[in-house]
């Protein structure tokens, strides 16, 4: 029995392991943007977000020296800073082939009488027994360690600022614009034909839930260019009212099947009593129905929420790119693209777009679970 | 007027007008058209409930026949024509694929409709058998669940992130640069380069040989069914076959393979391998549907056979593959295709990442260039009819099932 019970143990151990190496490896990914977001710019370019805690020793950009000279006992000077506060150089040069040729405080002999001196807090001393106006300024190479800095002016630039069009905060609100209606819309109009395919007899029932069916995988591919064609042709063209309905018109078969699997659950005796007692169906439906129907309901406005939040064809297609129309997903494209390697901006920007759903996620993710034990198709 | 203001706007009128639409014809059909009084106050009745069901469908329908059905039909008529609108009947399809990029694309959709739907479903059971019992397993679910809530473009964003690439004399920002560098061509790069993934492919190597068999020994004895059978059999064996041949290739590559240690490689342009890269990230999101899915069907399955099986002295592993894994054969099958049809429509994620560069195009992206970008409709439109075809039989067999069901 010692063995058996010994075995056990053992692979209960396994299994609590790969969980975690699973859970590790679907979680670092995200979080990895997450720390790099919260970066300065240098520090992301720096070193991994991984080494982000520790502090940097590393090969610091190239910088020209300048400022004004002032004369002293006949030499001239120019002092200053090359770095920022913290800063801490361990090696310097003043050509690209020896960078760390000096210590801190070591004098540099330029030739001509002109030296340097860079100190390890960054500050300089150049010298010259001639004054310095035409005189080419040397280049300072340095290896310097940097302590970990972080910071949120990484969302304050994206939020505000046009980096890519317009500003990430512009982006979301016209998100939320196209969101929010396309969510509420297809649920009212849904609810109904649900309910019509649940609980009326009528000739084609059948039929029409089987079309319902095939509709849910029909990809949206299909219908851009023909709609397209459609909404210019009844004058509405790119904007906010084409997407609202193209949003309604792609959730709507999800939405039926959905409530209508849910509606069909629903106590039989409860209708029939009603019909009994003399309610109509839309009585039925807006005070029976409804009411009952709401963990379906919810489950559904999650999904069509996250589909139009994070939607990003239906918006290139159905919006214009103009700076009131333009949302998040298509404005983070667009940097990717022109400020590819700029992690402190699209890392940010990437976050602004995730936070809502995540939180919605996090929030609501019993009916999202619901809903989508409901909605594949068995 | 205000885009914000208008959608408070559009969301009162809409919710408003679906109502009063809603309240106002079941009043007008039961007062006005066929009131339940008077002397055909029986026939009215019965009239009226023939027609209010059509009232409770009349806006659905006709929404979805106009967004979703009639684009279907004319989306075909579109692609019959070219770009100067003379009817060129089936020339934009053979123009397709006499076109490299378009074989490319359909060649990687291939590719991905059978690793994404693969991976992702494995990943899932495995996540799903891995939480099923143990005490914080439903805070793990919900963190590799959590990826269905971010963006395809979010996605990108993360993913790219971890791709990333920089020259070798600057630290690398990348994670799977960071790691890769580690390998030395020692012994450790030895054990996780080269055995390790042999021995894993090699696995799956043997796994797909053996499934292949499987599928074509009731033939091969004798045992075939009806020509529809036959033919599906033969078809899985011939799927089977292609596979083990390309795992073939693999498994000779990793043991022969020179790699290029110490230098940072630019995942993304590697071709063909830069497909696996961008499939990681639909993988990575849809691995937790599969799992929440998969993890409600394990929980059915009866106790009571997982008892038996364990009486008879079966051990973990016998009974996750010949209890439970038979018993949820349906479920896996409904996650298969519905990440299936995903991986079908995925778009967005080759647009953000390498927008179809490096040998990476993909059906819908190839059809959005044409459509956005060459502004040809007819070509668009016809790769567009592509993606149907492939929809279809799942589209049928879905239809098939949920008239079953009715009866």
């Amino acid at each position: 029995m010692d063995g058996i019970a010994g075995k056990k143990s053992g692979l209960v151990w396994a299994v609590h392991l790969s969980t975690i190496a699973l859970v590790l490896l679907w979680v670092v990914p995200t979080f990895g943007l997450l720390v790099s977001s919260f970066r300065t710019g240098d520090q992301i370019v720096g070193s991994g977000w991984w080494q982000s805690l520790s502090t940097q020793v590393q090969q610091l950009a190239a910088v020209r020296i300048e400022g004004d000279e002032v004369e002293r006992d006949g030499v001239f000077v120019i002092e200053g800073q090359l770095y920022a506060a913290g800063t801490d150089v361990s090696a310097w040069g003043t050509s690209s082939r020896e960078p760390e040729a000096y210590e801190p405080g070591a004098v540099a002999d330029l030739g001509d009488g002109v030296t340097l001196t860079v100190g390890a807090d960054g500050g300089f001393v150049l010298s010259s027994p001639s004054t310095m106006a035409d005189l080419r300024m040397p280049r300072v190479f340095a290896t310097a360690s940097t302590p970990p800095e972080f910071t949120t002016g990484n969302y304050s630039n994206v939020i505000a600022s046009p980096l890519a069009g317009q500003s990430i905060g512009q982006a979301f609100l016209n998100t939320m614009t196209v969101a929010i209606p396309a969510t509420i819309i297809p649920i009212l109009v849904a609810a109904f034909a649900a309910y019509a395919l649940a609980w009326m007899d009528f000739p084609g029932r059948a039929l029409l839930v089987a079309f319902v069916v095939g509709l849910l995988v029909v990809p949206l591919q299909l219908a851009l260019i023909p709609l397209l064609q459609f909404h210019n042709w009844i004058g509405i063209g790119k904007g906010y009212l084409g997407i609202w309905m193209a949003h309604t018109g792609f959730g709507l078969p999800l939405a039926i099947y959905l409530l209508r699997n849910y509606m069909v659950g629903l106590p039989r005796d409860i209708i029939e009593n009603a019909k009994v007692d003399g309610a109509t169906d839309f009585q039925i439906f807006t005070k029976i129905i409804l009411p009952l129907s709401f963990p379906a309901l919810a489950s559904f406005a999650i999904f069509q929420f996250l589909w139009t939040w994070n939607d990003l064809l239906v918006a290139l297609v159905f919006l214009g790119t103009g700076n009131d129309q333009q949302v998040l997903t298509g404005n983070i494209v667009n940097l990717m693209g022109s400020r590819g390697g700029d992690w402190e901006i699209l890392s940010a920007s990437a976050f602004v777009s995730i936070a809502v759903p995540l939180a919605v996620f996090f929030s609501m993710q019993r009916f999202l679970v619901r809903g989508l034990l409901a909605g594949s198709v068995k | 007027m205000h885009p914000a203001l208008q959608a408070l706007f559009v969301i009162v009128i809409g919710v408003g007008g679906c109502v009063f639409y809603f309240y106002a014809s079941n009043i007008f059909l039961d007062k006005v058209l066929y009131p339940a009084r008077g002397p055909n106050a029986g026939r009215n009745t019965n009239r009226a409930n023939m027609i209010r069901p059509w009232l409770f469908l009349f806006p659905a329908l006709a929404l979805l026949c106009l967004y979703l059905a009639y684009p279907v039909f004319a989306t075909a008529w579109l692609s019959v024509f070219n770009r100067d609108g003379a009817f060129v009947g089936l020339g934009n399809y053979s123009a397709m694929f006499a076109e490299p990029k378009f074989v490319e694309s359909l060649q990687n959709n291939i590719l991905w409709l059978i690793v994404v739907p693969a991976a992702a479903t494995a990943f899932g059971l495995l996540a799903a058998q891995l939480t099923d019992r143990i005490k914080w397993g439903n805070f793990a679910k919900s963190l590799i669940f959590m990826p269905m809530a971010i963006s395809f473009v979010g996605a990108s964003v993360i993913f790219k992130l971890i791709y990333d690439s920089r020259d070798a004399n600057l630290s690398q920002i990348g994670l799977i640069n960071a790691v890769w560098l580690k390998f030395d061509g020692g012994v450790g790069s030895f054990l996780m380069l080269r055995l390790v993934p042999f021995v894993l492919i090699g696995c799956l190597f043997l796994a797909i040989l053996w499934a292949g068999w499987s599928v074509l020994r009731p033939l091969v004895q004798g045992q075939g069914g009806s020509i529809l059978v036959t033919l599906a059999r033969l078809l899985g064996a011939a799927v089977a076959l292609f596979l083990g041949y390309e795992l073939a290739i693999w498994l000779y590559g990793i043991a022969t393979n020179e790699l290029p240690y110490g230098t940072p490689q630019v995942w993304l342009q590697k071709p063909y391998w830069n497909n696996f890269f961008l499939m990681a990230v639909l993988v990575w999101i849809q691995t937790g549907f599969a799992m929440v899915i998969l993890s409600a069907a394990l929980r059915g399955v009866p106790e009571d056979t997982i008892e038996a099986a364990t009486i008879d002295g079966a051990n973990p592993f016998q009974i996750f593959f010949k209890i439970k894994v038979p018993q949820i054969m349906g479920t896996i099958v409904v996650v298969w295709t519905t990440i299936t049809i995903t991986v079908l429509k995925v778009f967005d994620i080759v647009l953000a990442m390498t927008n179809g560069q490096w040998e990476t195009q993909v059906l819908a992206n190839y059809m959005y260039d044409k459509l956005f970008r060459s502004l040809d409709w007819g070509m668009g439109s016809a790769s567009a009819m592509i993606i149907m075809l492939l929809v279809t039989p799942i589209l049928i067999w879905n239809v098939i099932n949920a008239r079953k069901e009715m009866r």
